[in-house]
């Protein structure tokens, strides 16, 4: 899960990392409110999870409460890159003397952590990576052992750092470890870190993502979740425990395993490309044990997606035996009644796969047609959602 | 020959009394395995009867190991215990573990994995406890050995090694390609950290005298693909089939696995079947079509 950077910067404060006053609004009464608690300038922040605000104009400087809100009420409910901004950050102001860069981050290809450090803070550093590498110093450390004090300090010396700041920039980076470690995050990046006029080290701008593996003992990034921003059919198939990411096509789909999954949304757009560019509108699994209530779940959100013409259901029964989603699937269907619409094509290979075909045949259910292979049954339920 | 597990394979299931570990232990015994045993912490001492065998539990993979002689442990327990399981596993030096466990918090793999990585094998080269997953289905050696979930009945032994971060795509290959068999088909898993990667499977078929083809299988997310393809190109003289699951997955959504996730311009299928062309690898655009391009391969 990404955080906003409000979110972000609550986090940093409950952990001791220095940052400036900040509130969330998600009006221009709550934003002049914010600003007259904060007091003096303040910065109105649009909260959004993607980069480039500030060029998008979501980013802007006002003197006064009542300069917040007018700023807040031009920044509320533009649109930046495809997101609509439902909330502005409220932020003091802060004269700044030297902008940096610091991450700690998960990382894949060492199986281990990555911190990330530089003096050019501020603008992109996938742009920094790429035009001055020299200026980015990447260390890598012990998952197991944690990050140390004095490895702290070896980065900070890596990333040169000025000197007269290196101590404090690694007692920062250290309380970002401990925000990275205790919260379960795969990132902690801080773009800007700045040195204010005053010589002090703060936490500008703060994105953060945390691991959804671990929510079990984090009980309370459960109220960091945006309902609001969510997706009505993804939020209906969160709240039923399915694994659903909503696409913007045409065929449903339903399969068992993720890798599989995946693979079916890429043969369905290809044949697809035979039927006016038909492609698929969904992506769930349902995991090994497909039983009828989950099957049933799952058909009546993606049945109740408007966007949907065809459904093709994909399994290969490993742990999983196809009888038992053929039962599934007639007893789903009975379940929906005539809730039901679309026409289904069902393709079942593996274990006890004759008998759930033989199910699938014995129920004769009209909307449900099976294929034999992954190939064509995609191609027969693109051609369906063509019609 | 087969890689990683065959015939003198002696398995433990860690969370053995558990409802999944039981499960799949009877479908391990039923598949030929040697399973020895079983560990759960606190219950050891008992014996319990799995698919018509009285199997001995332990309270560790130590005392478990020095009783059964076990070089390989399966991973069944829930994620909030799997880092105790792996750490029990790693300091008892078992040469396998094959993690099976889904939703293990990263942090923690990322913990067991460096402190496996910390008690280096006797050659200096690797580390004692070879790690395989998590999130993944395990391995299957067909005729001499099978630890994890993988159905044992799909083909049998044959010609092909198989490499994979997904299971059902492992189980859909391996039915597509029944006709000739595998020496060994290994689902490694689909978390953002693993222990066992594309590149080791891949070093340890070409190393094989039995394998003389090897279908390699992806997904969106880091960049596992594209440094196999850089591997290949400098050590794999096997051909290499390819097939990379994940073209249509947009851009900063989790596609399932914890793992599979385009972020920004970096992860995408599109770019991992680039880089495997440019290695060499015939890259099929559906499951069959990859299938076909290996049987074209075979049978030349």
């Amino acid at each position: 899960m990404d955080l906003y950077e409000y979110q972000a910067r609550d986090l940093f404060e409950a952990h001791s990392v220095p940052v400036l006053k900040g509130a969330v609004a998600s009006t221009p009464d709550e934003a002049a409110k914010a600003a007259a608690d904060i007091g003096g300038r303040v910065v109105v922040k649009a909260q959004v999870k993607v980069g480039g605000r500030g060029k998008a104009g979501g980013v802007k400087l006002a003197e006064n409460a009542d300069d917040a809100r007018e700023k807040a009420s031009a920044i509320l409910g533009m649109d930046i890159k495809g997101h609509t901004v439902h909330k502005v950050m409220i932020a003091q102001a802060a004269p700044i003397a030297a902008e940096y860069y610091l991450a700690i981050l998960l990382d894949r290809a060492h199986r281990s952590f990555l911190v990330m450090a530089s003096v050019s803070g501020g603008m992109d550093i996938e742009q920094v990576a790429h035009e001055t590498p020299e200026k980015l110093a990447r260390v890598n450390f012990d998952a197991y052992q944690g990050l140390s004090e004095g490895k702290a300090l070896e980065i900070v010396r890596a990333g040169a750092f000025p000197a007269d700041i290196e101590a404090e920039v690694a007692r920062v980076l250290m309380l970002l470890w401990k925000v990275f470690k205790e919260e379960d995050a795969t990132l902690v990046e801080v773009n800007p870190l700045v040195k204010t006029d005053d010589g002090s080290i703060i936490a500008l701008d703060g994105k953060v993502t945390l691991d959804d593996n671990a929510s079990f003992r984090h009980p309370s990034h459960e109220s960091l979740v945006d309902t609001a921003a969510a997706d009505p059919l993804e939020a209906a198939a969160k709240e039923k425990d399915l694994n659903y990411v909503k696409l913007d096509g045409e065929v449903g789909i339903i399969g068992n395993g993720a890798g599989l999954v995946m693979s079916t949304l890429d043969v369905v757009a290809y044949a697809g490309e035979k039927f006016g560019g038909v492609r698929p509108a969904n992506f769930l699994d349902i995991g090994g044990g497909a039983s009828a209530q989950v099957m049933a779940d799952g058909l009546s959100i993606i049945l109740g997606d408007p966007a949907v013409k065809s459904v093709f259901v994909n399994v290969f029964g490993g742990i999983t035996a196809c009888d038992a989603v053929a039962n599934g699937i007639v007893q789903a269907l009975a379940m929906l009644g005539d809730k039901a619409t679309k026409p289904i094509v069902v393709r079942l290979d593996g274990n006890n796969v004759k008998e759930g075909r033989r199910i699938l045949d014995e129920a004769a259910h009209p909307l449900v047609q099976q294929a034999e292979t992954m190939d064509g049954a995609a191609s027969r339920a693109a051609e369906l959602a063509a019609k | 020959m087969a890689i990683f597990l065959d015939g003198s394979s002696k398995v433990i299931v860690q969370g053995m009394t558990g409802s999944e570990g039981s499960k799949h232990t009877s479908r391990m015994l039923a598949s030929g395995t040697n399973v020895v045993g079983g560990v759960t912490p606190g219950k050891g001492g008992q014996n319990v009867e799995i698919g018509g065998k009285s199997l001995p539990v332990f309270n560790t993979v130590k005392e478990a190991i020095a009783v059964t002689g076990a070089n390989v442990s399966v991973v069944f327990v829930p994620p909030k215990f799997a880092k105790a399981a792996a750490i029990d596993a790693i300091d008892a030096e078992i040469p396998l573990m094959v993690v099976i466990t889904e939703g293990i918090p990263v942090h923690d793999t990322a913990e067991f994995f460096a402190y496996a990585q910390s008690k280096k094998s006797a050659d200096g080269k690797g580390a004692k406890t070879r790690i395989i997953g998590p999130n993944c289905p395990g391995l299957i050696s067909p005729g001499l050995s099978n630890v994890g979930i993988i159905p044992a009945d799909i083909t049998g032994k044959g010609k092909i090694g198989l490499v994979s971060k997904s299971g059902t795509l492992t189980y859909q290959m391996m039915y597509e390609l029944r006709d000739f068999g595998f020496t060994t088909a290994v689902g490694i898993g689909g978390d953002p950290v693993i222990g066992t990667t594309h590149i080791d499977c891949l070093k340890a078929f070409q190393d094989d005298p039995e394998t003389e083809a090897i279908v390699m299988i992806g997904e969106i997310g880091g960049d596992a693909e594209e440094r196999a393809a850089a591997f290949i190109k400098e050590y794999v003289t096997k051909p290499v089939v390819g097939y990379v699951a994940g073209f249509t997955a947009p851009e900063g959504k989790t596609m399932g696995h914890a793992g599979a996730i385009v972020s920004g311009s970096s992860g995408t299928a599109e770019a991992k079947k680039v880089a495997l062309e440019a290695a060499g690898v015939k890259v099929g655009k559906t499951p069959s079509e990859t299938a076909n391009l290996m049987r074209s391969l075979l049978n030349r």
